[in-house]
Order: C-alpha cells, then structure tokens, then sequence
C-alpha cells in the first residue's frame, strides 16, 4: 500500500514545528504502525534526512511509551491497542495520515514526536506506591484475603501502562483516569489502606501542579485508553478524595 | 477541608452541587409555571405567595443568585484552566469519535443559557424589582397570569425562549447524568439515576417550550 504521511517535525523543545508531507510505498496490512515508521526512518536517513524522532520500547502493548496521536486519535483510530499494536490493515491504499505528537501543558514537545510524559512519574513518587517491609520478612500476599471483586477491580486498575493517551484524547488535557487507575488500585486493597488519605491528597495536588486540566466526564479517557480503564476509577478517586479532605 | 476549591477535584464537585441545585430549583419553576396553563388561579396564588413571602424573596432568592453566578464563574474558571491545560493544540482532533457533542460544548450551552438569563431577568426579574421595592406599588395579587401571558405576546421573544431552552437541554443532556460521577457515585444505581437523568433533562425544557408556545397561542385582551 501506498500512504501519505503528515508527520510533525520539530528540532527540540523550543524550535517551532510543523507537518511534513512524506510518501511511502511497499507497506504490507500485516505491519505495525511502528514498523511503518521504521521503513520511514529508513527512507529518510538512506536520502540523507534526519529520522522522525519517536519513543517506543516493548512493542507489545505494555510499556506505554509509543505515544502518537494519530489521525486526530491518541494510538490511531483502532480501539484498546497502543500504536505499537495498531495494525496497517487499519487503513487503505492511498490514504494521508496525520501524526503527531501528545498534546498536553502537562507532556512538553522533546523532539518530533517525543514527548516528556515525567509528570506521570511525579505524580506517581508523589502518592503511589505502598510502604512494606522488603527487607525479608514481607508477607505473604496471598495470606490476606480479598473480596473477590475487589481484587478484580485493583487488577484492572493496575493495568494502566501510564502511556497518557488518557491526557492526549481529552479535550481539557485532564489525567484523571490515569491518576484514578493509579489511586484505585491501591484505594482496593487493604495494603493500600494505611496511606490511602495521604496519596489520594498528594497525587491529585501533584497532578494540579503539573498543569493537567479538569474533568468534564466527556469520557474521551475511557474510549481511548488502550487498557479500558473505567471511568469508575475516577468516580472512586473523587469519593476517596473528597473523604480525605473531610478528614485532613 | 480548606483549598478543597482550589483542587481540580473539589471545583468539579462544587460545580456538580450547583449544578444539582439549579436542576432543583428548574423542577420547581416549571411546576409553577406549568399552572399558567392548566389552572390561572393558581398561578396567580403562588407567583403572590413567591413574590412576597420574606422567607423566598430574602432568603432563597439570595441563595438561588449566589448559586447562579457561581455556578457560571466557577464554569468560567475551569474552561480557561483547560484551554491552558493544551497551549499548542493539534492540527486534526476527532473529539466526535470518543465524546458526545454535549459533553464537549458546556461553555457553549453554558453561554447562551447566560444570555438567555440576561433576558429573562430583564423581563421578569428587574420589573419584579421595581415594582415591589422600588415604586413600592401597591400589591394586586391577580395580576400575575395576566402580566406573564403578556410577555408572550412577541413571536420573537417566544423564538428567543424556544432557542435557549433547546440550548438548556443539551446541558442538562450531559450535565445532570454527569454530577453523579463528579460526586463520586457511580454503580448500577447511578446507571439507572442516569437514565431518569436524561428523561428529565428533555422533559423539563420541552415542558418549558409548550408553556411559552401555549401561552403565545392563548392571549388575553390588555
Ligand atoms: C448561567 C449560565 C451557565 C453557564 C455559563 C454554565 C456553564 C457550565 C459549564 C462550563 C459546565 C461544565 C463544567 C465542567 O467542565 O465540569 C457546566 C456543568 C453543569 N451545569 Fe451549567 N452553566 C450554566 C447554567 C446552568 C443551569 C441553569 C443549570 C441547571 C439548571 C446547569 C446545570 C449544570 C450541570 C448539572 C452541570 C454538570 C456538572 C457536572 O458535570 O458534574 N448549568 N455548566
Ligand atoms: S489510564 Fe489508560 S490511557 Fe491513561 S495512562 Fe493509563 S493506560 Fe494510558
Ligand atoms: S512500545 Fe511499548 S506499548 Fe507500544
């Protein structure tokens, strides 16, 4: 199949970018869109061109790096897949797709399409996690028990890849349902409960500060994260922080 | 407790309250002006008794306008937060493959409901006004339905209100249904609430509609 590629090219953080029109020939449906990137890459550095600069690790849906917006779309227009996972096949001979990179006060432009998701791993040392004893002596896990939806409801939650496709689809950059999976999967689990007031409080004060957007349950989020994330996570942070508020 | 709303959180809660409140405070407007049409007296019974019982004009009548205005500032504050929250913006962004066209649009529903208020208050609310507190006339307790069906004489003060009520029940179509998951409620209860939710949300504005076409319809000799 033969495409056109609108791509944004832009030097670093402060250059201004823009779109560049590429074509590419010989792309097979069987492809992953980051392979088509790939052949790309190839073309431009064999014509002497810089390649498109673009982040990507697993390449199997877990590592959530692969961030591009694609077609108007956070992960292109297929649904619960990342771009590493998005198959050619979703698209026809002929057809010119846009890409570009997340779009967020919250996610800075590093270079074309790579941007600086660090805000995430903010929040997160700021509340997300559990303090345990490692040295030794941890308890067994599986000797606490745990209602059964409960735990599949934390596992659900822990699902999130934090690949912020939540903050690009949202009209108002918002990353509730990210720091909704990240504060339900602990506000489940009684290991959780020691420090659920503090998390709740600091991550959503950490998330403020970063300069993510309000929610305006548009539900964008849940439509586009490739995890299926629930809205009910953020419906769950909202009661946890709003009971942590009263308290605190 | 304090700089609750100075969260992102808490201001979508108090956005959500006031918002409840004024579905509240639509219910009981409509059921008063809905007896305008099916029994005048009435009308004129209750709008006397709102009109002049203390206890209405200078305790919720307060509450109601601090709930208003409110409501639209704290409206206002989160949509300039979150055109912030995205300086540089996409060159293509397909918000209709992920989001309803209400969800996205509350300050564009949100604004004309500003203007229409704008409107009405000059047509009921400033009269209101002068008449009891500053001509300080003397108080006829049948003149209501008479006053109200005048209003309606003008096709395009009609058209005006049909228009923004149609814009009223797009932000009640996301906007009621959505105050159950700010405040943190969502089950297969609140599924089910949703549903009453947007039933609600047409019926009342509709029901808004039929009385103003109705009473355009139904004039009274001057
Ligand atoms: C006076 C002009 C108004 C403006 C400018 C306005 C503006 C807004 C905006 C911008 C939102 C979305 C906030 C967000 O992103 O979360 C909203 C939500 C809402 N509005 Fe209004 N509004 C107005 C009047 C009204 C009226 C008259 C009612 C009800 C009778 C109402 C009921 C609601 C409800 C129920 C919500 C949903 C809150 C939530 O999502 O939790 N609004 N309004
Ligand atoms: S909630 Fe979904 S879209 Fe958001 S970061 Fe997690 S996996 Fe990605
Ligand atoms: S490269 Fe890891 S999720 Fe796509």
């Amino acid at each position: 199949m033969k495409l056109t590629l609108k791509v944004w090219r832009q030097k670093n953080a402060t250059a201004k970018g823009q779109l560049v029109t590429y074509t590419i020939d010989g792309i097979d449906g069987d492809m992953s869109f980051l392979e088509m990137m790939d052949m790309l890459n190839n073309k431009l550095i064999n014509e002497g061109d810089a390649p498109v600069t673009f982040d990507h690790d697993c390449r199997e849906g877990i590592c959530g790096s692969c961030s591009m917006f694609i077609n108007g779309e956070a992960h292109g227009p297929d649904r619960l897949v990342t771009t590493c996972q998005l198959h050619m096949r979703k698209f026809k001979d002929g057809d010119t797709i846009t890409i570009e990179p997340f779009r967020a006060a919250g996610f800075p432009v590093i270079k074309d399409l790579m941007v600086d998701r660090s805000a995430f791993d903010r929040i997160q040392h700021a509340g997300g996690f559990i303090s345990v004893n490692t040295s030794g002596n941890t308890q067994d896990a599986n000797s606490i028990p745990i209602e059964k939806e409960n735990a599949d409801n934390a596992f659900a939650a822990a699902t999130c890849i934090g690949c912020g496709a939540c903050v690009a689809s949202c009209k108002n950059s918002s990353a509730m349902l990210f720091v909704g999976a990240k504060v339900s999967q602990f506000a489940l689990l009684p290991q959780g409960e020691v420090e659920a007031t503090n998390r709740v409080l600091n991550m959503v004060k950490q998330m403020d500060e970063e300069g993510f957007g309000n929610c305006t349950n548009t539900g964008a989020c849940e439509v586009e994260c490739p995890k299926g994330i629930s809205l009910e996570n953020i419906a769950r942070m909202n009661r946890e922080y709003l009971a942590a508020s009263l308290e605190g | 407790m304090s700089g609750l709303l100075k969260s992102s959180i808490g201001r979508k809660v108090a956005m959500a309250l006031s918002g409840l409140f004024l579905v509240v405070f639509l219910t009981q407007h409509f059921v008063i002006n809905s007896t305008a049409v099916i029994a005048p007296d009435t009308f004129n019974a209750w709008s006397h008794f709102m009109g002049t019982n203390p206890l209405v004009q200078f305790v919720l009548q307060p509450i109601l306008i601090f709930g208003v205005v409110f409501h639209f500032v704290m409206g206002f504050v989160l949509e300039l937060q979150n055109r912030k929250a995205r300086p540089v913006g996409y060159v293509e962004y397909k918000g209709s493959a992920n989001a309803p066209w209400t969800s996205r649009n509350m300050i564009l529903s949100g604004i004309t409901i500003l203007a229409f208020l704008g409107l009405h208050f000059y047509d009921f609310w400033i009269p209101e006004m002068i008449h009891k507190y500053v001509e300080f006339a003397p108080e006829d307790p049948t003149r209501y339905y008479a006053e109200t069906v005048h209003k309606f004489e003008s096709p395009v003060r009609v058209g005006l209100y049909v228009i923004s009520f149609v814009f009223l029940a797009l932000h009640l179509w996301h906007g009621f249904a959505s105050t159950f998951q700010s405040v943190g409620f969502n089950n297969s209860y609140s599924k089910a609430l949703s549903k009453f939710a947007k039933v609600w949300s047409v019926a009342i504005p509709v029901g808004f509609i039929l009385i103003a076409v109705y009473l355009h319809f139904n004039q009274i000799p001057h």
